[in-house]
């Protein structure tokens, strides 16, 4: 019950203020407009090369969106002193965390839900596979839900917003680059580092319409890892 | 009803609370008095659920703080001095959204939500965005959320700081209200504000309790000691004074308008004998009062270390 309590607060502090329109329309405008520059006026292209650059697209939105969607969750509590709610009510740690995660997340699908159109515009002069389209926004789905669970996790650790901001899109570019680093250096961490590449490995499949659970389990993973983390932070700040 | 016993709590190597010990029954404001350090914070932390105590134990309705601090956070209410409200929520919903947070039902805070929101004297501004409020408006939402969850015990640090006269005196009214079936704990560094709103007052002194009763005890001997002012030569008053049964020390200090001016400590609260003594030796008496604040005397001496305690 207090994970959706802690969810439904946070929901409406994202949708009754400016910030979460603002980003939400900023995310939206520079989809649409990236859209119709690489996809649809492009010249003549195969559809689902269109379909496949929109997801591309809409993959780095997502990641941005999740960061600057969380990086007030946890710091924002600390700053205005009302983390002292939290601590005294009857919540554990992983029970706020999880209900900022859901937050964060609700927004996120929000987002995403309002992009649907542009897939279904690639249908008037051509086709493509649902399940491509399904296939897509599930990995999207899952690169925000790894992503927002490293802004919780940055966020638990400060009091302020921007230097939770920094360092989630530190961790998220880092992992990004892995694939890069991953030809630099010898085994095993060659494989190591080409395991961790946050999009190379793991996202280009969805992107491609391809379903591999060992993608879901990557991100699954980083979901659990980062949400664990911002747990773990918060019971050291709080007694039991 | 709350116990607190030989509660200990260290800061790497600082104490910052020894063996306090005190124990409560409902229906009482308790004032939590000391100097800036003394340990009061920590002492409304360790109650509030926010901080473990090192050593003891403290017990609210028999449930052990220590052992189900999960189980006493939704019978304790806490009001830091700085209120954290959401302010982009309006005070209904704030409200609402604590007593979910506390483990109540929705139907469990709409039931109770009038009744606090009036006894938080928030009438009219129910529906108000709280980040719009006045400092003096969101303290009031900040005891609503205390006390939504109709907690056994309720913490307010500071209430008062930072409201005018008109919001201190209103506040004093909440608080005493808020007592009713409960205990209030308040903590404050204006002395005035305890003597009209506490039952019992605790003084805390470098982590340790250097005293506690009903204000009347704290400051009973106070009452002993009193400034006179008469006509009169200074050798001559200190002389008389020495010799009466009831006065057991005495300092004099000659004025320049001809009177002089004495401090006098009584064995016993012997005020009207003395006045009575004093025209009767012939002095004519200008002047007895006594001889300070009493409750800030007492308040100085123990938090200074340079009294007993009562």
């Amino acid at each position: 019950m207090y994970t959706f309590t802690v969810a439904r607060r946070d929901l409406g502090a994202y949708l009754h203020g400016y910030a979460g329109y603002v980003i939400l329309s900023a995310a939206l405008f520079i989809t649409g407009l990236l859209f119709q520059v690489r996809g649809l006026g492009a010249g003549a292209q195969y559809s689902h090369d269109i379909l496949e650059t929109f997801f591309e697209n809409c993959g780095g939105l997502v990641m941005i969106t999740s960061i600057l969607l969380t990086m007030r969750s946890l710091a924002e509590e600390r700053q205005m002193g009302t983390d002292v709610l939290l601590f005294t009510s009857p919540a554990s740690d992983l029970q706020v965390v999880l209900g900022k995660y859901l937050a964060a997340l609700g927004v996120l699908t929000i987002m995403l839900a309002l992009t649907v159109y542009m897939p279904a515009l690639i249908f008037v002069n051509g086709k493509v596979s649902p399940a491509h389209i399904a296939t897509g926004y599930l990995g999207l789905f899952a690169l925000g839900s790894a992503t927002i669970a490293i802004g919780i996790a940055s966020s638990s650790l400060f009091k302020s917003q921007l230097p939770a901001g920094i360092l989630a899109a530190v961790v998220v570019v880092t992992m990004l680059l892995g694939w890069m680093l991953s030809d630099k250096t010898d085994a095993p961490f060659t494989d190591v580092l080409a395991y961790v590449a946050y999009w190379d490995k793991h996202f280009t499949t969805f992107q491609e319409g391809r379903l591999h659970v060992r993608d879901l389990v990557y991100y699954g993973s980083i979901t659990f890892i980062g949400l664990l983390f911002a747990t773990k932070v918060q019971e050291g700040r709080r007694w039991a | 009803m709350i116990e607190v016993r030989n509660l200990t709590r260290y800061y790497g190597e600082f104490a910052a609370l020894t063996d306090v010990s005190f124990k409560v029954t409902e229906g009482q404001v308790i004032g939590l008095l000391g100097r800036n350090g003394a340990g009061k914070s920590t002492t409304l932390k360790i109650l509030a659920g926010l901080i473990p105590p090192s050593s003891g134990t403290v017990t609210v309705d028999g449930i052990d703080m220590v052992a189900e601090p999960h189980r006493l956070r939704s019978r304790i209410g806490y009001l830091p001095e700085d209120p954290p409200v959401y302010e982009d929520m309006t005070v209904t919903s704030f409200v609402r959204h604590i007593g979910r947070m506390k483990g109540m039902s929705a139907s469990e805070v709409d039931a109770r939500l009038p009744e606090v929101l009036a006894t938080a004297a928030l009438g009219g501004r129910e529906n108000q965005v709280i980040g719009t409020l006045s400092h003096g408006y969101r303290k009031r939402v900040g005891i609503a959320q205390a006390v939504i969850a109709n907690p056994r015990l309720v913490i307010l640090d500071e209430p008062t700081s930072g409201l005018d006269p008109v919001q201190i005196r209103d506040m004093r009214k909440v608080i005493r209200d808020l007592a009713k079936g409960r205990v209030v704990m308040v903590s404050s560094h204006i002395l005035r504000e305890v003597e009209h709103t506490c039952d019992w007052l605790l003084v805390l002194r470098d982590g340790k309790l250097v005293a506690q009763g009903t204000e009347e005890a704290l400051t009973a001997d106070q009452n002993r000691k009193m400034q006179i002012v008469v006509r009169g030569d200074a050798n001559t008053l200190v002389e008389w004074l020495t010799q009466h049964p009831a006065v057991e020390d005495a300092v004099t200090r000659p004025m320049s308008d001809g009177t002089t001016s004495a401090v006098v400590t009584l064995r016993a609260d012997a005020r009207e004998q003395l006045a009575a003594d004093l025209i009767a030796a012939g002095f004519g008496l200008r002047e007895l009062r006594g001889a300070g604040d009493a409750l800030e005397e007492v308040f100085l001496g123990l938090a200074s270390g340079k009294a007993g305690a009562a």
